[in-house]
C-alpha cells in the first residue's frame, strides 16, 4: 500500500476529522434488566430473558444509566433534551439478541456541547475546543468467539459462538462535530480529544474507561480536503481503536493512504476500516458506499425520558471538578508551565501524580518519577502509564526513602523497576536487594581514607582552596561502595576529615 | 346440579369453596369435555393435564387445610399460546416456536397462578395473532362452537371457542387490532380488552408492542370481570403498565344501575359492509339501554375512517422488528443445510417457520419504515393515530362510554377470506380505533343475526383506566338480555 | 400510486431476511400492491402540525433502580438453542461484517 510522506499531506491537503467513543457505563446492572454486568464472568450466565431477547420479554430503563448519560452531557457542556425517546435500529446480527438495537435516533439525550483539548504544538500547546454533536444512549451487543480456520477472525472462520453476558450493557455513544483543519495536529487532536474525553468520563465515575477491556471504544472518521478546495471529501470509518497511541497512528497512517490514493487520481472508497496494532496500518471492511437502511422508529416498549430542571440540577451539583479546572488548579498548586502540564496530561499521569503528592510527596519529586523512569517503562511495554504495576503510595514511599537520605536517585529507579516486577513493596525490595544508601559512617570513613592514600594529588588541591577537585575523590568512594552511599553525606565527612570547611 | 362445564366460574368457585365438589372434579370434567369435543374445535395445543391436576389438588389440600383462597380459586383457565408459561410449550401458532418452552412466566400465568387458578393448557390462535379467524395458525384452524365450518374469530379464537365450546369456564387472550373482542362477539361471549396499560404485557409475546393488551374471556360479565381483577394491576417489569389503582371492575358488573348514563354511537361505525342482523340486534340493545334509563347521543368521530390504514402500518412496522429475532440463532426453527452462512440460515429460516400472512405483514412494515416511505406511511400513520385519540377525548368529554357493533358481521366460513388479506382486515373496523388510542374496549353478546342464527356483540368502549364503566353498562345490558332469552346466549348454542 | 416492483419486493424481503420464492413474489407483489394502496390513506388528513403518536400512554420517564436481580443459569439460558458448544450459543459462519 502506498503511503503519501505525512509532511507532504498537510501541504497538500486539509485533514477533517470525526470521533464517535463508545463508553461502557460501570452501572450495576444492565440498561434494560437487572443481570449483573461484571466483567468475565463465566459465558451466558449474566443472562436473563430480556437481554436474551426472548419472546415475550421487556426491557426497563435502569435509571443510574440515564444519571450516567445526563452527568457526561452536563460535564461535556451539552444541552440536556427536555424530551427523547429511545429508538429501535434495526438489522440482524447473531451477537445482537433481539436482531435490533435499542438505541436512539434523531432524539439523543445530550446535543450540542463541546470539550477543549490541549495539544503539544512545537514547545507550547495549543487549546482546541472540539464540538460535540450529540450523547445517546444505547446497549452494548453480545461477544462473537469465530471458531475454526486459521486466524480466529470472522472471515474464513467455520462456525461462530455467542456469549450474551455484555448484551445489554449500558453503551454511551459520544459523536463530535466535524473537526475541521488541525493540520500537521490532526493526529495529536485526536488522540488528545479521547485521552481528555477519557479522563473527563473517569473523573465524573461513571464508567472504567478501560480501553483495553473495550469499556471505551473509539471509530475514528478521516477525510481529506484539497488544500484549497471547501469541499469534504470522502471520509472511512475505522473501527475499535484501542489505545490512545492507536487513534494518534490510525489518524495518521488514513492520512497518508488517502493523500496518496488522492495524489494518484483515485478515489477514497467511503467504508469502515480494522486497525492493525502491529503495523499501525488499517485495512478495508464492509463498504458504506450503500446508504444503511436501520429503519428507526420510537422504541414502543420504553416510555420517554423527561429529566425536568429540577433533576438535571441536581446532578449538575453532584458533578467532580472538571478536568480543566482540576489541571488549573493542580497547574498552579504545583507551580508549573502550561507546557509542562501538557507532558503531565499527556503522559495519562496527572491522576497518578496528584494521588501521589496527597501522599506527601513533593510535586516535582512526583512527577520527576512519574514522567521519568515510570514512563519509559511504560513506553518500552507500549502500554498506558495506568496499566503498570505501582501504586501512588508505592511511589511516595520511595520519594521518602530518597528524602530520609536511605536511597539516592539511581536506587530509587532500581526499587521502582523491581516493584513493577513484582518483587515486592519498596521497603522489602531495600531489604532483601540490600540497596539501602550506606550510611555507616565508619564503613564511609575506610573508603574515604583509602581514596585519600590513592590520590594525594587531589588532597592537596583540595586543601588550596580548589573545592571542585574534590568531586574525584567523592566519585572513588561512591564507586568503592556500589553507589549505595550518599554524595552529600560523604563530601560532609570528606571535608571533616581534612578539615577544610564546605563553604 | 348443572353439569360442571356449564356452570360460570362464580358457581364454580363458589361451589369448591362449599365443597360441594372438588377443584380436582372441576379440572377432570374439563380434561374429559376436552377429549370428547376438542377435536371438532381445535382449540387446545397443548393440553397440561398434569401440571392442571397438580394445580386442582393443590388447591382441595389448601382449602382442607383452612387456607385463605381467592375468588377464582380451582377455576379453570385455558390460556392463549402467546403468554409464556415457564417449561410448557409457546408456539404463537407459529411453526418457528414448534417445542420452545420458555424459561420463565409471563406476569398474567403467574397472577393466574398465585390466585390459584387452574391452567388447563395452550390455546390455539392466529400465527403470532396476526388474523381474525385463527386460520392462519400452523397447527391447523379452530372452529367456532356454533358451526363447526365456521371461523371461531381471532386472533384469540383457540379462547374464545374454549370458553364458547364448554371447555373452559374462562380464557385469556391478547388484543392487538380487535383480537379478543371480535372473537367474543362471533362466539357469543365476553370478551374485554382493557386500556393499554392495565394488564402487564411481561411474557406476551409482542406482535405490536404499542397495541397489544392482554384481556378476559368468559361467558358472563360478572365472570370476566373477576378474571380482569386477578391478572390486572402495575407490574416493574413492564414500563408501560400504568402504576395507579385499578377499579373495581367486579363491582362495576354487580352494580347494574346505568340509569343517567351518558352512551355515544359512533356514526362512522356503520354502513357498508354491516350485516343486517348484526345492525338489527345492535339497534334492539340500543333500544334495552334507553329503556335501563341511559342516555342515547349520535356523535362523529372523522378520523375513524383512517384508522383502519393507520392499523395496518403502525401493527406491521412494529411487528416487523419485533419478529426479527425469530431468526433460528437462540430458540426455535433452525434450518440449516451444514453449508451455510448465518445470513443464508436466518432467512431460509424465516421462510420455512413463518406462514404467508406473517411474511406478508413484516414486508409492509419493514416498507413502511424504510428510509424512503417512513414519512409518507408510519409517520403519518402516527399522526392518524393522534387524530384517533384526539377524537376518543373529545367523544368522552360529551358521554360516558361509546357503543358499536363489535365486528360488522358473523362468523364467515373457514377458508372464504383467507386469500384476500383485505377482506379479512375489515373484520376488525370496529375494534381497532380502540387499540390506536388506548382506551378500554369490551364486547357483550347482544343475540344471534336474523340471517344466519350466529351470534352478534355490542362493543362498549371507555376512557383510559375506566374500564369500570364498561362492566357496569354490559353488566347491565347482559341482565336484561338474559332475561329476555330466559338463560345466556350460549344456552341456545348446539351441544357438540 | 405505490406499485411495489418485483425487484423493490425482493430487496425489502432481504431486508427482512426472509428466503422468498418466486411463487411467493408473485402473490405477495399483487397482495401487497392493493394493501399499501389502501394504507396510503393516511396521507389525506395529515399535516405538519399533528405530533406523530408514538405511544399511548401520555407517561415519561418510567425507569428502574439499579439492583441487581436474578439471572437465569448457563443450562437454561442455552436449553433451547438449536446448537450450543462451551455454554456459548453457537451459529453458522457469519459472511457480513458489523
Ligand atoms: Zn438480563
Amino acid at each position: 500500500m502506498n503511503l503519501f510522506e505525512f509532511e507532504n499531506v498537510i501541504t497538500d491537503f486539509k485533514p477533517v476529522l470525526g470521533l464517535e467513543v463508545h463508553v461502557e457505563l460501570n452501572t450495576k446492572t444492565k440498561v434494560f434488566c437487572s443481570c449483573p454486568t461484571n466483567f468475565g464472568a463465566s459465558p451466558n450466565t449474566n443472562v436473563c430473558p430480556t437481554c436474551l431477547g426472548l419472546p415475550g420479554s421487556l426491557p426497563v430503563l435502569n435509571e443510574k444509566a440515564i444519571e450516567s448519560i445526563i452527568k457526561i452531557g452536563l460535564a461535556l457542556n451539552c444541552q440536556i433534551a427536555p424530551w427523547s425517546r429511545m429508538a429501535r435500529k434495526n438489522y440482524f446480527y447473531p451477537d445482537m439478541p433481539k436482531d435490533y438495537q435499542i438505541s436512539q435516533y434523531d432524539e439523543p439525550i445530550c446535543f450540542d456541547g463541546f470539550l477543549d483539548v490541549l495539544v503539544p504544538n512545537g514547545d507550547d500547546s495549543s487549546k482546541i475546543r472540539i464540538g460535540i454533536e450529540r450523547v445517546h444512549l444505547e446497549e452494548d451487543t453480545g461477544k462473537l468467539t469465530h471458531a475454526g480456520g486459521f486466524t480466529g477472525r470472522i472471515h474464513g472462520a467455520d462456525y461462530s459462538l455467542v456469549d450474551y453476558n455484555r448484551a445489554g450493557i449500558p453503551l454511551v455513544e459520544i459523536v463530535t462535530k466535524i473537526i475541521p483543519d488541525t493540520g500537521e495536529l490532526a493526529p495529536e487532536v485526536a488522540k488528545a480529544y479521547v485521552a481528555t474525553l477519557r479522563d473527563l468520563i473517569r473523573n465524573l465515575g461513571v464508567s472504567d474507561v478501560r480501553m483495553e477491556e473495550g469499556s471505551l471504544r473509539c471509530d475514528v472518521n478521516v477525510s481529506l480536503m484539497p488544500i484549497e478546495s471547501n469541499q469534504l471529501g470522502t471520509r472511512t470509518e475505522t473501527k475499535n481503536v484501542n489505545s490512545l497511541r492507536s487513534v494518534e497512528r490510525a489518524v495518521r497512517f488514513e492520512m497518508q493512504r488517502q493523500a496518496a490514493l488522492l495524489k494518484a487520481g483515485e478515489r477514497v472508497k467511503q467504508e469502515t476500516r480494522h486497525f492493525h496494532e502491529n503495523d499501525g496500518s488499517t485495512s478495508p471492511g464492509r463498504s458504506k458506499e450503500q446508504a444503511e437502511e436501520y429503519r428507526y422508529f420510537p422504541e414502543p416498549d420504553l416510555l420517554p425520558i423527561a429529566p425536568d430542571s429540577k433533576w438535571i440540577e441536581q446532578l449538575r451539583s453532584e458533578l467532580p471538578e472538571t478536568p480543566t479546572a482540576k489541571r488549573e488548579r493542580l497547574k498552579q498548586a504545583w507551580q508549573i508551565t502550561d507546557f509542562e502540564m501538557l507532558a503531565v496530561v499527556n503522559a495519562g499521569a496527572l491522576d497518578l501524580i496528584e494521588a501521589t503528592v496527597e501522599l506527601g510527596t513533593d510535586p516535582s519529586a512526583a512527577r520527576k518519577w512519574w514522567l521519568g523512569k515510570i514512563t519509559r517503562i511504560a513506553n518500552e511495554r507500549g502500554v498506558e502509564l495506568e496499566q503498570i504495576d505501582i501504586t501512588p503510595a508505592q511511589v511516595a514511599e520511595i520519594d521518602q526513602l530518597v528524602a530520609t537520605g536511605a536511597l539516592n536517585d539511581k536506587l530509587a529507579r532500581q526499587v521502582i523497576s523491581s516493584v513493577i516486577a513484582g518483587e515486592g513493596s519498596p521497603g522489602e525490595i531495600v531489604q532483601k536487594q540490600g540497596l539501602a544508601v550506606v550510611s555507616d559512617d565508619s564503613a564511609l570513613l575506610d573508603a574515604i581514607k583509602e581514596a585519600i592514600v590513592a590520590m594525594p594529588e587531589v588532597v592537596s588541591k583540595i586543601q588550596d582552596g580548589k573545592l571542585q577537585a574534590s568531586g574525584a575523590l567523592i566519585g572513588a568512594v561512591m564507586k568503592a561502595t556500589g553507589g549505595k552511599a550518599d554524595a552529600a553525606k560523604v563530601r560532609k565527612l570528606l571535608f571533616d576529615y581534612l578539615g577544610v570547611s564546605q563553604d | 346440579m348443572t353439569e360442571l362445564t356449564r356452570m360460570t366460574a362464580v358457581d364454580l368457585a363458589a361451589g369448591i369453596k362449599k365443597k360441594e365438589f372438588s377443584a380436582v372434579d372441576v379440572a377432570k370434567a374439563h380434561f374429559d369435555q376436552i377429549a370428547a369435543v376438542d377435536k371438532k374445535l381445535n382449540a387446545f395445543l397443548f393440553i397440561d393435564e398434569d401440571g392442571a391436576m397438580a394445580q386442582a389438588a393443590n388447591v382441595d389440600k389448601k382449602l382442607a387445610s383452612g387456607e385463605f383462597l381467592g375468588p377464582l380459586a380451582g377455576v379453570p383457565v385455558a390460556v392463549k399460546d402467546i403468554f409464556t408459561q415457564k417449561d410448557i410449550p409457546t408456539t404463537c401458532g407459529s411453526r418457528i416456536l414448534e417445542n420452545w418452552r420458555p424459561p420463565y412466566d409471563s406476569t398474567v400465568v403467574s397472577r393466574m397462578k398465585n390466585a390459584d387458578m387452574v391452567l388447563l393448557g395452550k390455546v390455539n390462535m392466529d400465527e403470532f395473532a396476526m388474523g381474525s379467524s385463527t386460520e392462519t395458525s400452523a397447527y391447523g384452524p379452530t372452529t367456532n362452537p356454533w358451526d363447526t365450518s365456521r371461523i371461531p374469530g381471532g386472533s384469540s379464537g383457540g379462547s374464545s371457542a374454549a370458553v364458547a365450546g364448554f371447555l373452559a369456564p374462562l380464557a385469556v387472550g391478547t388484543d392487538t387490532g380487535g383480537s379478543i373482542r371480535q372473537p367474543a362477539a362471533v362466539t357469543g361471549t365476553v370478551g374485554v380488552k382493557p386500556t393499554y396499560g392495565g394488564i402487564s404485557r411481561y411474557g406476551i409475546v409482542a406482535l405490536a408492542s404499542s397495541l397489544d393488551q392482554a384481556g378476559p374471556f368468559a361467558r358472563t360479565v360478572l365472570d370476566a370481570a373477576l378474571l380482569h381483577q386477578a391478572i390486572a394491576g402495575y407490574d416493574p417489569l413492564d414500563s408501560t403498565s400504568i402504576n395507579q389503582p385499578i377499579p373495581d371492575f367486579v363491582a362495576a358488573a354487580k352494580h347494574k344501575d346505568i340509569a343517567g348514563m351518558k352512551l355515544g354511537i359512533v356514526k362512522e361505525f356503520a354502513g357498508e359492509g354491516y350485516q343486517a342482523g348484526v345492525l338489527n340486534r345492535f339497534n334492539e340493545a340500543v333500544a334495552i339501554l334507553r329503556n335501563l334509563g341511559a342516555e342515547i347521543v349520535e356523535l362523529s368521530c372523522p378520523s375513524f375512517t383512517y384508522a383502519l390504514a393507520a392499523y395496518y402500518l403502525i401493527q406491521p412496522s412494529e411487528c416487523s422488528s419485533n419478529l426479527a429475532r425469530f431468526d433460528g440463532m437462540r430458540y426455535g426453527l433452525r434450518v440449516d443445510d451444514g453449508d451455510s452462512s448465518v445470513e443464508q440460515v436466518m432467512a431460509a429460516t424465516r421462510a420455512a417457520g413463518f406462514g404467508p400472512e406473517v411474511k406478508r405483514r413484516i414486508i409492509i412494515g419493514t416498507y413502511a419504515l424504510s428510509s424512503g416511505y417512513y414519512d409518507a406511511y408510519y409517520g403519518s400513520a402516527q399522526k392518524v393515530r393522534r387524530l384517533i385519540a384526539d377524537d376518543f377525548n373529545a367523544a368522552f368529554s360529551q358521554v360516558d362510554a361509546l357503543i358499536s357493533p363489535t365486528s360488522p358481521i358473523t362468523a364467515f366460513k373457514i377458508g372464504e377470506k383467507l386469500n384476500d388479506p383485505m377482506a379479512m382486515y375489515l373484520n376488525d373496523i370496529c375494534t381497532i380505533p380502540v387499540n390506536l388510542a388506548g382506551v378500554g374496549g369490551m364486547s357483550v353478546p347482544i343475540g344471534l343475526a336474523d340471517e344466519d342464527n350466529l351470534p352478534a356483540g355490542m362493543q362498549i368502549m371507555a376512557p383510559v383506566m375506566c374500564d369500570d364503566r364498561m362492566y357496569r353498562v354490559a353488566g347491565a345490558l347482559e341482565s336484561a338480555l338474559v332475561s329476555s332469552w330466559g338463560g345466556l346466549l350460549l344456552d341456545k348454542a348446539p351441544r357438540l | 400510486m405505490s406499485k411495489l416492483s418485483r425487484d423493490e419486493l425482493r430487496s425489502i424481503a432481504d431486508l427482512a431476511r426472509i428466503a422468498l420464492t418466486e411463487a411467493e413474489l408473485d402473490q405477495f407483489s399483487s397482495q401487497l400492491d392493493v394493501i399499501l394502496d389502501s394504507v396510503a390513506k393516511v396521507q389525506e388528513i395529515v399535516n405538519d402540525e399533528i405530533k406523530p403518536m408514538s405511544h399511548a400512554l401520555d407517561i415519561n420517564n418510567v425507569f428502574r433502580a439499579d439492583v441487581v436481580g436474578n439471572s437465569l443459569s448457563a443450562t437454561d439460558a442455552l436449553a433451547a438453542a438449536p446448537a450450543s458448544e462451551d455454554d456459548r450459543f453457537r451459529v453458522p459462519r457469519i459472511l457480513e461484517e458489523e
